[in-house]
């Protein structure tokens, strides 16, 4: 499910706007900005924007996206100041007074103007275990899962990722140490630990663990409040949190044990 | 953060919710009670439960704040590794140093 556009809420702005209305455009690129003039037309998205003045104004702008629809999750820059998936954001829900500032995803590497380098998120994602892990003798029968269990539901909060990086740019832990690994990786970490299949968990727990980890999150909620598809990374960070707590006990208590006997 | 320390800082913050607000009460009454210097220290004096709520206050904050301190330099400053940590260290003994001597004055006084 994805995070209800506002459509009725156009912050008081008709989709429709007046014939002959232009929108200026920021455009961030080579250390500076650039403006464009583009007409305002009905329901227009934000990557509509970028596309006319890429096809119409400046063939060198180079910007991504794939699907148009809100399911590749390649389209997300910085959109007057926040992450958004520019194919799902109508320019009357964001525009102050006709004008928009566009600019590549936070927290990313650019390659060239809009377009970030999505590497070093990845690379987190691996980092943290992002990976399903079957164990050395895969189980030979299905795995019987109850549609309510908790474990189930901890993980259907969180399956619907799509990889946009939006919630990495909105988290200033990420700016702030860029070791972080981030909502997204750390979110996909808890599915996993919550899927009664996978046999990587106390490595994973490790792995989330640690000033890189999910310890080093301060519960700001800008990730939550910014993920497109309604997720709630700091939820799932706070479960994070508890397991890592108790995994770090019970190994403590072990040590004790072991010494004592 | 070590998932202890950060145990330690979770578990230290529940002590220092109720100490701080027992601490707080315990200014009003003195302040709103009209009680003299004297007063004070003359309940203060050789009372082992003042001593004791102290103690445990002072070694509460000395393990609290220098946790959240290191992540906070961590943030904002490039302070790193081991010494950054001893650091730390030297700040949650000064806690203790100076938390310690001020309860155990009133304490002897
Ligand atoms: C009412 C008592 C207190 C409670 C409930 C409390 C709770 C907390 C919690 C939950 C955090 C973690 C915040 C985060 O990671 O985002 C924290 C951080 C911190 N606390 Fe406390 N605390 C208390 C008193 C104190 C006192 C008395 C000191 C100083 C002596 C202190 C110094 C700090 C520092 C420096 C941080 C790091 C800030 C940060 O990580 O954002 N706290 N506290
Ligand atoms: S958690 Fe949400 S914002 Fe973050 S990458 Fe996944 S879909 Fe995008
Ligand atoms: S809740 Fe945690 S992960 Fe999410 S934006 Fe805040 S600090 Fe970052
Ligand atoms: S273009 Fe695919 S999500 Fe926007």
């Amino acid at each position: 499910m994805n995070a209800p556009i506002p459509n009725a809420a156009l912050n008081g702005r008709a989709v429709e706007p007046a014939t002959g209305a232009m929108l200026t455009v920021r455009i961030r690129r080579d250390g500076g900005f650039q403006t464009f003039a583009v007409a305002r037309r009905p329901a227009q998205t934000i990557l509509d924007v970028v596309t006319e003045i890429q096809r119409e104004q400046d063939p060198t702008l180079a910007y991504r996206f794939a699907c148009r629809v809100g399911m590749c999750g390649s389209c997300a820059m910085m959109v007057n100041g926040r992450p958004r998936w520019t194919c799902r954001t109508r320019v009357a829900a964001v525009a102050a007074s006709d004008g928009l500032t566009l600019e590549p995803l936070r927290n990313l590497p650019v390659v060239k103007d809009l377009a970030v380098d999505m590497e070093p998120f990845f690379e987190k994602w691996t980092a943290a275990h992002g990976a399903f892990e079957p164990g050395d003798a895969p189980t030979v029968d299905f795995a019987v899962v109850a549609p309510d269990s908790p474990e189930r539901r901890a993980v259907d909060a969180g399956i619907e990722c799509i990889n946009c990086g939006v919630c990495y740019a909105a988290c200033d832990v990420v700016t702030w140490n860029p070791d972080y690994l981030g909502p997204a990786a750390l979110n996909r970490a808890w599915t996993l630990v919550n899927d009664v299949r996978d046999r990587g968990r106390e490595a994973r727990l490790e792995a989330v663990s640690g000033d890189a980890g999910c310890q080093s999150c301060h519960t700001h909620m800008s990730c939550t409040e910014s993920c497109p598809k309604a997720l709630a990374p700091t939820f799932a960070i706070a479960g994070l949190k508890r397991e890592t707590a108790k995994a770090s006990l019970r190994r403590l208590g072990a040590r004790r044990f072991r010494r004592s006997a | 953060m070590n998932p202890l320390l950060y145990v330690a800082q979770r578990g230290t913050a529940v002590i220092l919710a109720v100490a701080v607000a027992v601490h707080l009460g315990t200014i009003l009454y003195a302040v709103r009670g009209g009680l003299t210097a004297g007063e004070i220290l003359g309940r203060t004096q050789g009372n082992r439960a003042f001593l004791a709520f102290y103690g445990v206050f002072v070694i509460a904050a000395a393990i609290h704040a220098p946790i959240g301190l290191r992540s906070i330099l961590r943030e904002w400053t490039g302070w790193r590794g081991r010494s950054l940590d001893g650091a730390m260290l030297a700040v949650s003994a000064l806690l203790v140093v100076l938390g310690l001597r001020a309860a155990l004055a009133v304490y002897i006084a």
